[in-house]
C-alpha cells in the first residue's frame, strides 16, 4: 500500500484539509469539552470509561469554589486579541474533573481557595470573588511571582502555581487553546524536513544540517 | 456461580504459544505460515490497531487531556497496563528496587513501544572485555534473521558502517526536526556522533508486503497505527497469522502453568479466563513461552512437578537470574534560538529521527560498555502539563520589549510567554548497558498470590558501580551538549545521592536475561536455539534468552531470535525430534 492507500484506509482520501479537520473535531466549546460521560471512544476499555463517567457525575467543588476558580482562571489567562479566556475554554470544569481524577490535588486546591478567601477577608474585608478587580489583582501580585513573594505568602504561592498549571493545561489543550498555541499537526501529511525558509532563518544549509 | 471443574480441550495443537508480543507473535507467525496448527494465549483482550487506536484524536477528547492517571503514558497511549495492575501485585526484597511494566493486550508492549529498532553488534554477542559471559551464538549467525526481519517488517535508517552498530536493510529515514539540527551540531562539537534514527516505521512501501499502509507522519506510533504503518505484533504478525487459518488466539487467558507428563515433557498449559474465572487446559506438542522475560520465568518457576521439582527447566537454578534492564538517565533545557518559532507541522514519525550510537573508548572510562542517546523536543500536540515549565523559565530571557521579566506571573503577558516558549525545549535520554548479574533476579514470592491464585514474583535488583558511573558519564555528556547549543534553564546536574539521575531498574522496560541461553546446561536455562535444556519441547522467545543485552533496544533481537527458534522447531519436527 502506498500513502494514498493509507489515507483511503483512514477514510480521508476524498477529504480536503478543512473537511478533514472537521471530521476529527467534535464542535464542542464552552464547558470542559470532553465531558467524561460522553460516548465511549473505540479503544477505551470499559472500566476506564466507567471510571470517567463516575468521576464526572460526582460534584467536588461548591458553587462558591467554582465561581472563584472561574475568576482566578480568567485572571491567569484572560481573553486577548488572539483568543478567548480560560472560562471560554471551559477551564473550571476541567479543573474540577482533574481534582477528582488526581485526588492528591483536592486538599491543595480546596485549601488554597480557602486560603485565598481568608487573605482577602483580612486585607479587604470580603472573599476573593467579591473583591474589586484591583483588589483581586493586588492579592494575585502577592502570590504570582515566586522569587519576590514574601515568605509568609508561601502557601499562596504554591496554590497559585498549581492553579496556573491546571489553567494552562486546560486552556491550551482545548480547541481554542490548541489554535492559539499554533499547533498545526495531528493530520495526515508528508514530513520532508524543516521548511527551507526556516532552515535559512536558523543558518542551516540543508535539511540534514549541512 | 463458578464451576471449579477444569474444562479440558482435547485438541492437540502443534504448538501452544503463550503471549502475543514481539516474541510470541513472530513464533506464531512463522509456524502458522508453515502450516502448523497454533494456539496463542494472551492474558489481555484482543486489540486491533485498525479499530482500537486513539490515533488522530485531539487532546480535548480525553477528559484528563491525556494525563497519565489511568494509563502511565497518558490516555491516548496504546498500552493497556502499567507499572501496577489491579490484583496482580509483585514484591521487592528489602533494600532492592524494580519496576515492572506489563501490557495486557494482543501485541503486548509492541503496541506502544518507541519503534527504535537497533541490532546488537558482534561485540555484544561475544564481548572482548570479558566482563560478562559470551552468547553461545555470534552476530554472524543471527545476521540473516535480522536481514529477514528488516525485509518482512520494515525499518528506516542510514548505512553508517559502524562496527558494533550493524547496518540493516533500510527504508529512507525521516529528516531531522529543527531542534534536532541544533542538537546534531552541538553534539558534534562535543565529540558525540549523531546519525539518522533507526525505527520500524514504513516511510515508504515495503516491497512484497501486503495490507500495510505507509506512514502519513502524525508522529503517533505510540497510540498504535490504524494503517499498520509501523511495527506492532498485532498488526504485522498475529492478525496476518490468523488469516492463514492456522493460528487461533484465545484472549483474556492468563496462563497458570505449563503441564508436563511423567517423563517431564510438556503436554500443554492450564489457564484461567480472566473474565469468568473458569479454568481451562489446552494441549500442544510444543509449548513456546513469549510472555515477557519475567512472566515466562514466573511461569516456569510455577510449573513444578516430580520431574521438575524446582520449576520447569530450572535444573540449573538459573530461571529468574541475570535479570537486567537498560540504564536510563535524562536531561533537558530550553533553546533560546527556538523562542517565537514559526509554526508548521513537524510531527514527523513516532520513532526517533536521530540518535547517537555509543562512541567512546572504554579503556579511558570507569565503566564497561556504553549507551546510546535519544533526543526529544519540538512543537508537539498539546497535552496535560505540557507547558508547566514555562512559568518557571520565563524570567530567563528578556521579554519581546527587551525588559527583564519576573519569574511566574499571570495575565496577557503570561499567555504570550506560553506562546513564546512553546516548542523551544529539548531533551535527551541515555539508554545503556546494565550488566547481567547472578545476584539480580526474580523468584517466586513464598507468601503472595495474585487475584487468580497464581504465586507472584519477588524482585531483587540493585544497581552497581558500573551503572552509576555510566549514568554520571551520561549526565556530563548531556551538560556538554546542552552547553554547546547555548541552552538555558538546563536541568541541574544530579549528584551521587540520586545515582546521577539513574532511573530505577525496570523503568526503561527492557528487562531480559531471566532464562539465559548457553551451551552448558549447568550455566544456562536454554540452549542456543532458546530450547529448554531440561525439556526439549519447551522454548522461550521473549527477552528471557538474552545472555546480555547491548545498549540496543531489545525488540529487533527478540524478533530475529524468535524467527530463528521457530524455524528450528520446524526443522526438529521434520527430524521427529520434538
Amino acid at each position: 500500500m502506498n500513502r494514498r492507500d493509507s489515507l483511503k484506509a483512514l477514510g480521508l482520501a476524498a477529504a480536503g484539509g478543512a473537511l478533514l479537520l472537521d471530521g476529527c473535531r467534535p464542535g464542542t466549546q464552552g464547558k470542559n469539552e470532553a465531558p467524561a460521560s460522553a460516548e465511549k471512544l473505540p479503544g477505551v476499555q470499559d472500566w476506564e470509561h466507567a471510571r470517567n463517567v463516575k468521576l464526572d457525575a460526582e460534584p467536588f467543588f461548591t458553587e462558591h469554589e467554582m465561581a472563584t476558580l472561574g475568576v482566578l482562571a480568567d485572571i491567569i489567562l484572560p481573553a486577548d486579541e488572539v483568543s478567548g479566556s480560560a472560562t471560554d475554554a471551559g477551564v473550571p470544569a476541567f479543573i474540577e474533573f482533574m481534582v477528582k481524577d488526581i485526588p492528591a490535588y483536592q486538599t491543595p486546591m480546596r485549601g488554597g481557595l480557602k486560603w485565598l478567601d481568608v487573605q482577602c477577608q483580612r486585607q479587604y474585608g470580603s472573599v476573593f470573588k467579591d473583591c474589586t478587580d484591583s483588589q483581586q489583582l493586588e492579592l494575585v501580585d502577592q502570590i504570582a511571582y515566586p522569587a519576590k513573594a514574601k515568605p509568609e505568602m508561601g502557601q499562596g504561592v504554591a496554590f497559585f502555581s498549581l492553579m496556573r498549571n491546571l489553567t494552562a493545561s486546560g486552556f491550551f489543550t482545548s480547541e481554542i487553546g490548541v489554535k492559539d498555541i499554533g499547533y498545526v499537526g495531528n493530520r495526515p501529511g508528508v514530513w520532508d524536513g524543516v521548511p527551507q525558509d526556516v532552515l535559512e532563518e536558523h543558518g542551516f544549509k540543508n535539511a540534514w544540517g549541512g | 456461580m463458578i464451576s471449579y471443574q477444569i474444562k479440558e480441550n482435547p485438541e492437540v495443537y502443534d504448538a501452544v504459544v503463550v503471549g502475543s508480543g514481539a516474541g510470541g507473535g513472530m513464533a506464531g507467525y512463522v509456524l502458522a505460515q508453515a502450516g502448523l496448527k497454533v494456539l496463542m494465549l494472551e492474558a489481555g483482550p484482543f486489540f486491533d490497531p485498525a479499530k482500537d487506536t486513539m490515533q488522530l484524536r485531539w487532546p480535548w477528547e480525553s477528559p484528563r487531556r491525556g494525563a497519565g492517571t489511568v494509563r502511565p503514558f497518558g490516555d491516548f497511549d496504546a498500552a493497556y497496563g502499567g507499572w501496577e495492575l489491579d490484583g496482580e501485585p509483585y514484591s521487592r526484597a528489602a533494600g532492592t528496587e524494580f519496576e515492572w511494566f506489563r501490557a495486557r493486550m494482543l501485541g503486548g508492549r509492541t503496541n506502544h513501544w518507541g519503534r527504535i529498532s537497533l541490532r546488537m553488534g558482534p561485540d555484544d554477542f561475544k564481548p572482548k572485555d570479558g566482563v560478562t559471559d559470551p552468547w553461545p551464538i555470534t552476530y554472524d549467525e543471527l545476521k540473516p534473521y535480522y536481514d529477514r526481519v528488516d525485509r518482512m517488517i520494515g525499518i528506516y535508517g542510514t548505512v553508517e558502517g559502524i562496527p558494533n552498530e550493524p547496518d540493516g536493510i533500510f527504508l529512507k529515514p525521516p529528516k531531522p526536526r529543527l531542534n534536532e539540527l541544533y542538537i546534531r551540531r552541538a553534539a558534534q562539537k562535543a565529540g558525540v556522533p549523531v546519525i539518522a534514527g533507526r525505527g520500524s516505521v514504513l516511510t515508504e512501501a515495503l516491497p512484497g508486503v501486503e495490507g500495510r499502509g505507509t506512514c502519513f507522519y502524525c508522529g503517533q506510533c505510540g497510540r498504535a497505527c490504524r494503517v499498520y504503518g509501523d511495527f506492532s505484533s498485532s498488526s504485522c504478525l498475529v492478525i496476518p497469522a490468523m488469516k492463514t487459518g492456522n493460528l487461533k488466539v484465545i484472549d483474556n487467558a492468563m496462563v497458570r502453568e505449563v503441564l508436563t507428563d511423567s517423563e517431564g515433557l510438556a503436554t500443554g498449559v492450564s489457564y484461567v479466563n480472566t473474565k469468568d474465572l473458569q479454568e481451562y487446559t489446552v494441549r500442544g506438542k510444543v509449548v513456546i513461552l513469549g510472555a515477557s522475560a519475567c512472566e515466562s520465568a514466573r511461569l516456569l518457576l510455577n510449573s513444578r512437578s516430580a520431574a521438575h521439582p524446582g520449576g520447569l527447566g530450572n535444573s540449573s537454578g538459573l530461571v529468574g537470574r541475570y535479570l537486567h534492564d537498560s540504564t536510563g538517565a535524562s536531561a533537558g533545557g530550553i533553546l533560546p534560538q527556538l523562542l517565537d518559532r514559526k509554526r508548521y507541522n513537524e510531527d514527523g514519525v513516532g520513532s526517533v529521527h536521530i540518535y547517537s550510537p555509543w562512541w567512546a573508548d572504554n579503556a579511558k572510562l570507569k565503566f564497561p560498555r556504553g549507551y546510546h542517546i535519544e533526543y526529544g523536543g519540538g512543537m508537539h500536540m498539546p497535552s496535560y502539563g505540557f507547558l508547566d515549565w514555562v512559568p518557571g523559565a520565563n524570567h530567563l530571557v528578556p521579554g519581546k520589549d527587551g525588559q527583564q521579566r519576573e519569574q511566574g506571573g499571570y495575565g496577557v503577558s503570561l499567555k504570550e510567554d506560553y506562546r513564546r516558549f512553546y516548542g523551544a525545549r529539548v531533551g535527551m535520554a541515555g539508554r545503556g548497558t546494565a550488566l547481567a548479574r547472578y545476584d539480580n533476579y526474580c523468584e517466586i514470592d513464598p507468601s503472595r498470590v495474585d487475584k487468580y491464585g497464581i504465586p507472584v514474583l519477588r524482585f531483587h535488583y540493585k544497581w552497581a558501580n558500573e551503572e552509576v558511573e555510566q549514568a554520571k558519564h551520561m549526565q556530563e555528556t548531556f551538560q556538554e551538549i546542552l552547553h554547546e547549543m547555548g541552552a538555558i534553564g538546563v536541568s541541574p546536574m544530579p549528584g551521587p545521592e540520586t545515582k546521577y539521575g539513574l532511573e530505577a531498574p525496570g523503568k526503561i522496560i527492557h528487562e531480559g536475561g531471566t532464562t539465559r541461553m548457553g551451551d552448558d546446561p549447568k550455566k544456562s536455562v536454554l540452549n542456543k536455539w532458546s530450547q529448554s535444556h531440561d525439556c526439549r519441547n519447551v522454548f522461550v522467545v521473549d527477552a528471557g534468552p538474552f545472555v546480555q543485552q547491548g545498549d540496543k533496544n531489545l525488540t529487533w533481537t527478540i524478533l530475529a531470535l524468535s524467527m530463528r527458534t521457530a524455524e528450528y522447531i520446524l526443522e526438529q519436527r521434520n527430524k521427529l525430534n520434538i
